[in-house]
């Protein structure tokens, strides 16, 4: 069991390319087409409003192992899994798939909507190349672990969506997959059945699955992976900790941010002309259980009474950890004309170490009147308290052992 | 059973951006494998069609032959009222037009099948590798069965008529499978330019309509002229001809031209197979752009 674990997948600089405009990708099409009948090789250059959308990734995925993809939208990740599934061909290099391919994609893809699920179990376990013995054979399984019960008899249609994925997921986990490719797959569905799947994706790793996993969901990639390639504009990098590509995609995360929207909104009555966080007795960096203060710098041309000051707490990936509104307590703020300073006291930092971001700003009965997606960023450090965990939040906890008890 | 997985020899596949055709050998042998895998699936997605078919259609199983019959009302009353002057045939004109329009729907059935099917598959072929063979043998399967249903009201219909097709009826089924191996060759032709141009779908019934009046299905063969001329050349003419004599009880004229024919379309079926093969990667490529 020392020896590494066999490959299952390895791509060598594989690349692809796109075509931005519709008509001009179908005759794009047919000259390939026409060039793949002829037995004349690809055409390598970009044509006239081609892109690279994989550009050169090299992979390699070993039995038991689950490598995570990450990146933005429209960083290749899709197109490379694509690629790995045998759906369309490379454009450079090369892409070896060794024994039998499954992939949590299209949940449910094949489903006729008027017929019922048990029909729906035969026909989508053929599509993944499932025979019907093997069909037959699973099929309990497959119900159980889609929690349906009865509902198996009734026309899919008349399921709701979370029923769907599930029955789409129990189909396609339970064919013993050499290589098991998951894009995206759980991002519907209750939090009871993506632990579930996430189990069950680990229980095919310790029988020797090799798994390909993207997702944007930092909690479920940590959970499932244990390396990571971060993706950008088409390129890979791989990273063997999980933390460290995080932190990458975080520093990618804030540029791209800064790309697309460089600032303030926009005309506001309000503007907020510079905004600061940090500890709130000065100097140093934000540790996990300081005092913390956020300064805002705020103009406005007239007076401006009754202001409610919003703000908002991101994680650099862009998910919400919790929304700050003084006005809950019915606070309002009267600006008056020229420069003012508004100060928000946050006490006893509760996030644990990572890059934030502060989105927020000023609005009065649902208007806006000044607001910035991009406030303040704040790196807080571990220095403060030891930061043993993954999550959101940290808890203050200790636990202790009483001996003798019993319910 | 892990271990069991780990000492297991795997195949190996590879993808690159090679041309389909320049590993022959190896081409063959993956197409011989695909069809013999899909066979099971192309079962299961024409069940699966057929079911959701006719379970959401009141009318059933009468949509196989409602066309069929309204071409032949349509047809009756042209001739009747002398809108058209027909040359005279030699089964009664009911009897004829009535099974010219059945046999060309079981034609068209075929025609539109491989289009049809590999559009309807869509977001499947975009997500899911499965092989693509299927989608084509579950065509046909349907076609088969839609031909079965016709092939049985029509016969119910001839007796009704007074016509006794007597012990040759047992060869109407091949000479049927023939119908339907000309319409999916047909039909796979236009299929990958179809799948990247809607313009294909759109223009196929204009071409099929003209199709059927240079073919014996509602008036028979011109005698002489350039007519006679294109309808010797239409190699569904023969086809045609012989499953209608089969279904009257009469000699069948042009046998050796109906085998000739089939057998060619077998070989161009082959081909054609081979070019959708190398065209689908190409064409899923273009699905999601």
């Amino acid at each position: 069991m020392n020896a590494p674990a066999e490959t299952v997948v390895r791509v060598d600089g594989a690349a692809k390319k796109f075509c931005r405009e519709l008509r001009r990708s179908l005759w794009y099409g047919l000259c390939d087409l026409g060039r793949e009948l002829a037995g004349r090789p690809r055409e390598d250059a970009l044509r006239g409003a081609e892109f690279w959308a994989v550009d050169g990734v090299d992979l390699e995925v070993r039995r038991g192992e689950c490598v995570a993809l990450i990146g933005h939208n429209g960083a290749g990740k899709t197109t490379l899994l694509r690629m790995l599934n045998g759906l369309i061909k490379p454009d450079r290099g090369r892409i070896e798939m060794h024994g039998r391919v499954g992939a949590l994609i299209a949940l449910g893809a094949g489903f006729s909507p008027v017929l019922t699920g048990r029909e729906n179990v035969f026909v989508n376990a053929a599509v993944l190349g499932a025979s019907r013995a093997e069909a037959r054979r699973r099929f309990d399984d497959i119900v159980e672990f889609a929690e349906l019960g009865e509902f198996i008899d009734s026309p899919v249609q008349h399921y709701s969506s979370g029923m769907f994925v599930r029955l789409g997921f129990a189909v396609a986990v339970h064919f013993q997959p050499d290589v098991l490719l998951v894009d995206e797959a759980l991002a519907v569905g209750d939090i009871a059945f993506i632990t579930r799947c996430l189990n069950r994706i680990a229980e095919l790793r310790r029988q020797g699955t090799g798994v390909v996993f993207v997702s944007h969901n930092e909690m479920q990639v940590r959970e499932a992976a244990q390396r990571c390639v971060l993706m950008h504009h088409g390129r890979a990098t791989p990273y063997a900790d999980v933390d460290d590509a995080f932190r990458a995609y975080g520093s990618l995360a804030d540029r791209n941010r800064r790309d697309v929207d460089a600032g303030y909104v926009h005309d506001g009555v309000v503007r907020i002309t510079a905004a600061r966080i940090g500890p709130r007795n000065g100097g140093g960096r934000l540790g996990t259980g300081d005092d913390a203060s956020l300064e805002l710098d705020v103009e406005t041309d007239a007076a401006c009474p009754a202001a409610e000051l919003h703000l908002r707490v991101w994680t650099p990936q862009g998910q919400l950890i919790t929304e700050l509104r003084p006005l809950a307590r019915g606070q309002r703020f009267d600006l008056p004309a020229g420069r003012s300073r508004v100060v928000v006291d946050i006490d006893d930092w509760p996030l644990p170490p990572r890059r934030y971001r502060f989105a927020g700003g000023f609005r009065r009965d649902g208007e806006v009147l000044g607001w910035s997606r991009d406030l303040a960023f704040v790196d807080v450090d571990g220095a403060g308290e030891a930061w043993l965990g993954e999550g959101l939040v940290m808890l203050r906890a200790s636990a202790r052992l009483v001996p003798g008890t019993a319910a | 059973m892990s271990a069991e997985r780990h000492t297991r020899r795997l195949n190996v596949t590879v993808y690159s951006p090679a041309p389909g055709l320049g590993r022959g050998g190896t081409l063959l042998a993956d197409m011989r494998r695909d069809l013999a895998r899909s066979g099971g699936l192309a079962w299961q997605l024409a069940v699966r069609d057929i079911r959701s078919q006719y379970r959401q259609a009141a009318l059933g199983l009468l949509w196989a032959f409602i066309l069929p019959l309204a071409n032949t009302a349509a047809w009756l009353f042209i001739q009747r009222a002398g809108i058209v002057k027909l040359a005279p045939t030699d089964l009664p004109y009911p009897v004829y037009v009535f099974t010219g329009t059945v046999l060309w729907a079981i034609f068209m059935d075929a025609v539109n099948a491989p289009l049809q099917q590999t559009i309807a598959a869509k977001p499947m072929l975009a997500k899911i590798n499965f092989p693509r063979e299927a989608l084509i043998l579950s065509g046909i399967l349907q076609a088969l069965f839609n031909a079965a249903v016709k092939l049985a009201v029509l016969l119910a219909a001839l007796l009704v008529l007074g016509v006794n097709p007597g012990p040759a009826v047992l060869w109407v089924p091949l000479a049927v499978a023939a119908l339907i191996l000309a319409g999916t060759t047909l039909g796979l032709l236009v299929t990958p330019v179809g799948i990247l141009y809607t313009d294909v779908g759109k223009g196929l019934p204009l071409v099929l309509q003209f199709a059927m009046y240079v073919s014996p299905v509602v008036f028979p063969p011109p005698a002489g002229g350039w007519g006679a001329v294109v309808f010797a050349l239409n190699p569904l003419t023969p086809l045609l001809l012989t499953a209608r004599d089969l279904l009257v009880g009469s000699a069948p004229a042009q046998v050796l031209q109906s085998v000739a024919v089939s057998a060619a379309l077998l070989v161009a079926l082959g081909g054609l197979w081979l070019v959708y093969r190398l065209a689908m990667p190409i064409l899923i490529e273009r699905m999601s752009a």
